[in-house]
């Protein structure tokens, strides 16, 4: 971890640092305490005054049912986007990895979709499936399915787990690409010589030796639900209706722009905070284990 | 132009690991010493201190008569040959070679002169000058290596294993190419290396090395005559040297495990009877023939330049080696001449004294 | 894999089209609403093929502006991303050069509390900090001002991370050659070190240009200006919730020029882009 030969110095090497701290300090620590701090206290309404209250807020917040939904909408996304794009990323992964023709095309081709702004994407979904002019839409309501985003808090989750689903296929399937291409092809003709069809060596061999890479996403995916599809919901539901697209990063912003109360909004933000930490550090212990330099 | 003399120079690592523990010896100018030892032995971390790469914790470093341990790198008029090259992979081979002196702020023409002076002196051309590092053969790179040290024109030329990377071949030929230079240019040199052989042929001067401890300086040819150490004795030569022990009984005559006799002699070491000793024999100063020790045959290695006979002598492995033109085997009898004997005391590992 | 039935290799070009197709699908529908006449799309006249009236949307939605929604073209708009995007892919790659420069060449004191200072800002996206940051950047007077939309976001540590991992394997044996050669550390930084890490900064560059281009939430907080709107914020603006007032070929066109540009940059630089992923999350 360390180099053999180094620099010796003092104010060298601080300096080098110091663009990073500073911009560090300033944008990440310092709001990053703030929340911290605010989430212990209460404003009134002109934020005149201000009052420890320790936990209240804390307490306030998990009394919500709204949090709890908003929770639990933030979980079911999760999921569902998670399993469909990992699975359906993985499956093309594995066809990109077979040594055909033009394979390198189609991995541009699936690639790029991850430079697609996620409220871009939204915008994309949102017009296929409008309710009254989407095309899609229309073939829907022709096979007599009667739907309707915009009112039906169903269909509104449906439609932006399609479209966080469709973004998140690009990154999903780069990354597993990558992990089919670090399986030694010779542990691969072993297993054909060992007489396993495709089928059971891809479940029995390649599966398990990309487990790894699987989880690391199945993290990093779920990271991506609580923050990316911010753009997604904000662009194409709000939120709505009636809260069933509300997730937790979504509640924050919009609980916070309503104004007032800023220590349930730093509460909120402070739980989130809490999350994602966890969530990270699970996700170092596990898979950095497995790394080396 | 300088000496390099190091005065109880030692190093002891941040975690206690003593590395080098107190080395002093002297580089006379011009001459071309090699470090010789195990890995380990901390002959790599010597030299990189003499260069200024590692601190020295005790002892003094004097480079061209002037003390060397506070300074940087550069400023001790030093050049390295790394054995990974450590050439600068985004530059050309001749700003490879012209960096140190740019940096040093030496006029452009200067710098061109000294650059195609040493490509000249190294069978570098034109064409290999404009070349990336990555574009040249192990040999070519190595020869890159020795241009930056020589342009420099320093005090002292510091070489860490250069050949260790190549094959054997070019390894015999980058030898001489090596010693020959070092001729040409007079500069002090200070070579290591865990190949014995290289440090037979190349040095005027032999340290050998072990466990961060001088084993023994000399002239390579004295070393390989009178090894002052179990050490030295099992580690220059090649095939290395064969050992027995024995008993001494008698004055001149000691008597080995399997109760066999074999006589040395007598002026060269003085013994006690009952004493306890190491018996060195190199295997080109064993013969086989009628009469001798007993010698039990196993394995014949044909070398086509002469022979390597495997056996044992008593239960220890011994090995002889016989030249090319040889009659056909003899039975398994050994003769040792006594003068050809080296004696070590059994505990201490260290050669009897006359 | 082993096999080479031909069975197979049909069933993976069959997935992998449908694949690209599912993918391509949402975008030629936008890029077909883009060259459609506003009625023909409100009219559910809107049909699989590109309309006539290409040239008149992408004008109209580059240099006049929508009516009712934003007031800025998008050309205006697409400038600030352009500029928001660079300024964030630069000032990350200069700063996080000289942070892993100093974090893994240089012994001091506190060297490994400034590591973990830097890293910890891994865990951290923006989202989770937004109204205290904003509160920050409102205090230092940078509201609706490229410093604002743009130094929050540099602040973690994704950069520093990447030339990080890549210094470390850049062999010890060439600084110390620099050493001899008489190079201090601005020297071996600019004339050894930059230069092998141009891979790496080609990498980064893409992300973080990526990254800044289809920013949201931020630039939704920060600016609110016409002129400082980014395209991505105009999009979500012209989305109004009664779709009757939506005009829709020029959202769609406003879609497809937003994503023109980080989809060129990754397509252009894909080698460099997938070596920064992979490397960045291990």
């Amino acid at each position: 971890m360390e180099k053999r030969t180094l620099f010796r110095g003092l104010a060298l090497p601080w300096l080098l640092l110091a663009p990073q701290l500073a911009v560090t300090l300033i944008f990440f620590y310092r709001p990053a305490a703030q929340a911290v701090k605010q989430s212990f206290y209460i404003e009134d309404a002109f934020g005149t005054t201000s009052n420890f209250v320790g936990f209240d807020n804390y307490r306030d917040l998990f009394s919500q049912p709204e949090y709890f939904r908003a929770m639990g909408t933030t979980a079911f996304f999760s999921v569902f986007v998670g399993l469909l794009s990992l699975s359906i990323a993985l499956l093309l992964a594995v066809q990109a990895d077979r040594n055909i023709r033009g394979a390198s095309i189609y991995k541009t081709l699936l690639i790029w979709p991850y430079a697609v702004a996620p409220a871009v994407a939204g915008a994309l979904w949102l017009f296929m499936f409008q309710p009254s002019l989407g095309m899609l839409a229309h073939g829907l309501n022709r096979m007599g399915i009667h739907w309707n985003p915009l009112l039906n808090g169903d269909d509104a989750m449906i439609l932006v787990i399609l479209a966080a689903t469709w973004k998140q296929i690009s990154y999903n399937f780069l990354f597993f690409l990558a992990g089919l291409q670090a399986i030694p092809k010779s542990l691969i003709g072993a297993a054909a010589i060992d007489a396993a069809g495709p089928m059971r060596r891809f479940w029995t061999i390649v599966f398990p030796l990309l487990s790894p890479t699987t989880f690391f996403l199945l993290i990093i995916n779920i990271v991506y639900v609580f923050f990316d599809t911010f753009g997604i919901v904000d662009a194409i539901t709000h939120g709505g209706p009636a809260a069933a697209t509300t997730t937790l990063v979504f509640k924050v912003y919009s609980d916070g722009r309503l104004g007032g109360d800023l220590g349930g909004s730093a509460a909120q933000s402070v739980v989130l905070m809490v999350l994602v930490v966890a969530l990270t550090a699970f996700q170092f212990k596990f898979v950095e284990r497995k790394v080396s330099y | 132009m300088a000496s390099v003399t190091l005065n109880q120079v030692g190093k002891v690592y941040a975690g206690g690991f003593n590395a080098v523990k107190a080395i002093s010896f002297d580089v006379p100018d011009g001459s071309f010493c090699v470090l010789v030892g195990p890995s380990g032995c901390g002959k790599s971390t010597l030299l990189r201190m003499v260069a200024g790469l590692e601190t020295t914790t005790s002892g003094e470093i004097r480079i061209g008569g002037r003390r060397a341990n506070e300074l940087e790198p550069m400023e001790r008029d030093i050049a390295f040959v790394f054995q990974n090259y450590a050439l600068y992979p985004q530059m050309s081979v001749y700003d490879n070679m012209a960096y140190g002196l740019r940096n040093l702020k030496t006029p452009k023409a200067e710098i061109d002169a000294r650059v195609r002076e040493a490509a000249q002196i190294l069978d570098l051309n034109d064409e290999i000058l404009s070349r990336k590092p990555r574009a040249l053969s192990g040999g070519q790179r190595q020869r890159v290596a020795m241009g930056r040290a020589i342009v420099r024109k320093p005090a002292a030329f510091l070489f860490d294993e250069p050949l260790s990377n190549l094959d054997a071949k070019l390894r015999v030929h980058m030898r001489v190419e090596i010693r020959k230079l070092q001729r040409r240019l007079q500069t002090t040199s200070l070579y290591v290396t865990h190949d014995q052989l290289e440090a037979m042929t190349m040095a005027d001067m032999l340290v050998v090395m072990n466990d961060g401890r001088i084993e023994q300086i000399g002239a390579p040819l004295e070393v390989y005559n009178h090894p002052k150490s179990l050490f030295v004795a099992g580690f220059i030569g090649s095939p290395s040297m064969n050992f027995l022990e024995g008993i001494v009984v008698d004055s001149g005559v000691l008597q080995l495990a399997d109760g066999q006799k074999l006589g040395f002699d007598a002026a060269k070491f003085s013994t006690a009877s009952g004493q306890k000793i190491v018996a060195g024999v190199r295997p080109e100063q064993a013969r086989l023939a009628e009469e001798g020790i007993d010698f039990n045959r196993e394995l014949i290695e044909d070398l086509g330049s002469g022979r390597l006979i495997h056996g044992k002598v008593g239960g220890s492995d011994f090995t002889v080696l016989e030249g090319a033109v040889t009659a056909p085997l003899c039975q398994g009898k050994l003769q040792v001449a006594a003068e050809a004997l080296h004696l070590f005391d059994a505990a201490s590992g260290q050669r009897l004294s006359a | 894999m082993v096999e080479r039935s031909p069975f197979a290799n049909i069933f993976a070009h069959v997935i992998l089209i449908i694949g690209v197709l599912i993918m391509a699908f949402p975008v030629w529908l936008a890029f077909v609403a883009s060259t459609n006449a506003p009625d023909t799309i409100s009219n559910g006249q809107m049909t699989g093929i590109p309309g006539g009236h290409m040239i008149e949307n992408y004008y109209q939605t580059l240099f006049i502006g929508t009516t009712s929604t934003t007031r800025a073209p998008v050309g205006m708009m697409m400038a600030n991303s352009l500029i928001m995007a660079l300024l964030i892919a630069v000032g990350k790659i200069c700063i996080s050069l000289l942070s892993a420069f100093a974090v893994v060449y240089f012994r001091f004191k506190f060297r490994m509390l400034a590591f973990w200072l830097i890293f910890m800002t891994l865990m951290l996206p923006v989202e989770v900090r937004i109204y205290p940051t904003y509160k920050i950047v409102a205090d230092l007077g940078l509201l609706d001002t490229y410093a604002g939309l743009t130094l929050p976001l540099i602040a973690s540590a994704t950069g520093t991370l990447l030339f990080r991992q890549f210094f470390m394997t850049v062999p010890d044996e060439l600084l110390e050659a620099s050493k001899i050669d008489g190079a201090g550390p601005f020297r071996f930084f600019k004339d050894t070190l930059v230069p092998l890490s141009m891979t790496s900064i080609a990498a980064l560059f893409v992300i973080q240009f990526i990254y800044g281009w289809n920013q949201y939430l931020w630039p939704l907080l920060i600016t609110s200006r016409d002129n400082m709107q980014t395209i991505v914020i105009g999009i979500r603006k012209m989305l109004v919730t009664q779709d009757a007032l939506t005009e829709w070929h020029l959202a769609m066109a406003t879609a497809i020029l937003a994503m023109l540009p980080p989809v060129l940059v990754v397509v252009a630089m894909q080698k460099y882009f997938v070596k920064g992923l992979v490397e960045t999350e291990k």
